[in-house]
């Protein structure tokens, strides 16, 4: 059984000011196995936010089902982690607290809480900053907080949203690299939306290609190169030209269509 | 990145020069004071009409000590006064505080609330509290209730819109982010909503105090027979403008004092966003 079934899933959101409908996903299916590090790659406006939100509850799709570990996805819940595309960490608490919000949401003691959640600042490389609060700290280590957070739960899923795309270009490449080593790590099932070629290329062993609006999937492609990933190897550019030929492909047919 | 650097406060340099800069902001005041007993001493005005700095401070420190009755019956009665003030001033604010909150949050968090309760606020809202005081009177009579009453609706309005204002505007995601940390509807109220609309209630609650002082003074002047109103007003009768002015002066401290408190409040429980000022000073 795979982690994630997404099974003909149709998204059409009305737009009641203009009086119409917008197909933002057209029939979407699409397995996601147990410890896949899936990515999610297309232009913005693809519909792939959207997707990432239905398989986390936030959204409902209009028809078609979305199962998680078997179980039909009805509301957000505590077995997908989210990690969005801002940290969207409650301000008024400090790191650790952050991390370890779900165990006060389940009642957990403090001490407890704390002596939990400083193996996830461990994790993430925060051991010093664990009692100053978001205003204190740069974006990437607030993204750290966030993608802690997410972990600390223990989730069957890990759903991220471009977590990445507001960062520098320097403290982007450590992140990744850091999250594939977790990954790797941890076992978990990550599926991480990007609209970038190369950050797919260099975290995904699986990339799902989507197409512009209306979102359907293009192509899903396996990526097993080995880890640590050589982004000047010729595979790596082989995978990479092959990508950028599905998006281009996708261009020339849209400016025919027009 | 996984070491804390120590950034101390700037160096005590130039102390001196500093409380220097500090007086700059003195000079206005102490050149209107001055205008103000030289112009009184001429005698272009009876000093009964505009009384002497001088006068007035004597005034004041007669009616808080007691030393020469220059106030007469007022003198050393002042802590009296003030803790009659204040005591209407704190019971409104409270009431007004818990209930504004109260009706602010739940407007702001259910659509059915809104929709019930929001209308008939909102159109109490523009009556003045003020011309609430012919029927504070008949209901309440002569005493420490009608003053309270007023008091709390000048005080609860500021509070509830500002409640509701933070309410609506807690930022979406973090909702989202308490939803997939499974979050019951009552933990996303206590947990995420409420500190989230903290600072702007917060901020009502500033207002409300200031609206607090100023009722409470208006009740003693035509609906209590005690308190910094009453012996304002009662002054004026017997044309002692010496006191009239003592007794703005104490309300203006009085009112001072209490937004400090809450601010200082506010500062302990709003610790987290200060270090957002700090840093945004600092870079």
């Amino acid at each position: 059984m795979a982690a994630i079934e997404l099974r003909n899933i149709v998204k059409v959101f009305s737009d009641k000011r203009r009086g119409r409908d917008l197909l933002t996903l057209d029939n979407i299916s699409l397995d996601i196995e147990a410890n896949d590090f899936v990515c999610l790659l297309g232009p913005s406006g693809c519909g792939k936010s959207t997707l990432l939100n239905i398989i986390a509850g936030f959204e409902q799709a209009t028809s078609g089902r979305t199962l998680v570990d078997g179980q039909q996805v009805e509301r957000p819940g505590s077995d997908r982690g989210v990690v969005f595309q801002q940290p969207t960490l409650m301000p008024w608490l400090t790191a650790i607290d952050n991390i370890a919000f779900h165990l006060k949401l389940r009642g957990v003691a403090r001490a407890e809480r704390h002596h939990r959640a400083m193996e996830f600042i461990d994790l993430v490389g925060l051991r010093g900053f664990e009692r100053h609060h978001p205003s204190e700290m740069s974006g990437g280590m607030n993204q750290r907080v966030g993608i802690a957070r997410a972990l600390l739960m223990n989730p069957s899923v890990i759903l991220m949203d471009e977590p990445f795309a507001a960062l520098d270009a320097q403290t982007k490449l450590e992140m990744q690299e850091e999250l594939v080593a977790i990954w790797q790590r941890r076992r978990c099932t990550i599926v991480f939306v990007t609209h970038s070629v190369d950050e797919a290329l260099v975290l995904g062993n699986k990339i799902v290609v989507m197409t512009r609006r209306p979102g359907r999937i293009r192509e899903a492609v396996n990526f097993d190169l080995p880890r640590p990933r050589d982004i000047t190897s010729p595979e790596f550019n082989d995978a990479k030209r092959h990508i950028l030929a599905l998006i281009r492909e996708e261009s020339t047919r849209l400016a025919q269509a027009s | 990145m996984t070491s804390v650097t120590d950034v101390s406060p700037p160096k005590p340099a130039f102390r001196l020069t500093r409380t220097l800069q500090g007086l700059e902001r003195l000079i206005v005041p102490a050149l209107l004071i001055v205008g103000w007993e030289a112009f009184a001493r001429s005698g272009m005005l009876p000093p009964a009409l505009l009384p002497a700095p001088s006068a007035v401070l004597h005034a004041l420190g007669d009616w808080v000590f007691g030393f020469d009755e220059t106030t007469q019956t007022y003198s050393g009665h002042w802590l009296r006064d003030a803790l009659a003030s204040a005591l209407r001033v704190f019971g409104g604010f409270a009431l007004a505080s818990a209930l504004g909150i109260l009706a602010g949050v739940a407007i702001g968090w259910s659509r059915l609330f809104e929709k019930t309760l929001e209308p008939t606020l909102q159109m109490l809202r523009p009556i003045p509290p003020v011309s609430w005081i012919p029927l504070a009177i008949i209901w309440f009579g002569i005493a420490d209730k009608p003053a309270i009453f007023l008091v709390f609706l000048g005080a609860f309005f500021p509070v509830l819109m500002n409640s509701i204002h933070g309410v609506k505007t807690v930022d979406h995601n973090l909702v989202r982010a308490g939803a997939m940390m499974g979050a019951s509807g009552r933990q996303m109220l206590t947990d995420i909503v409420l500190p989230a609309a903290l600072p702007s209630i917060f901020a009502g609650l500033r207002i409300a105090v200031g609206s607090a002082w100023m009722l409470t003074v208006t009740a003693e002047m035509v609906a209590v027979k005690s308190g910094l109103g009453y012996v304002l007003w009662d002054s004026y009768y017997f044309l002692r403008y010496d006191i009239v002015l003592a007794a703005m002066i104490s309300i203006g401290l009085l009112g001072y004092l209490s937004d400090l408190g809450l601010k200082a409040i506010m500062a302990r429980t709003l610790r987290w966003q200060q270090a957002t000022t700090v840093q945004g000073r600092a870079g």
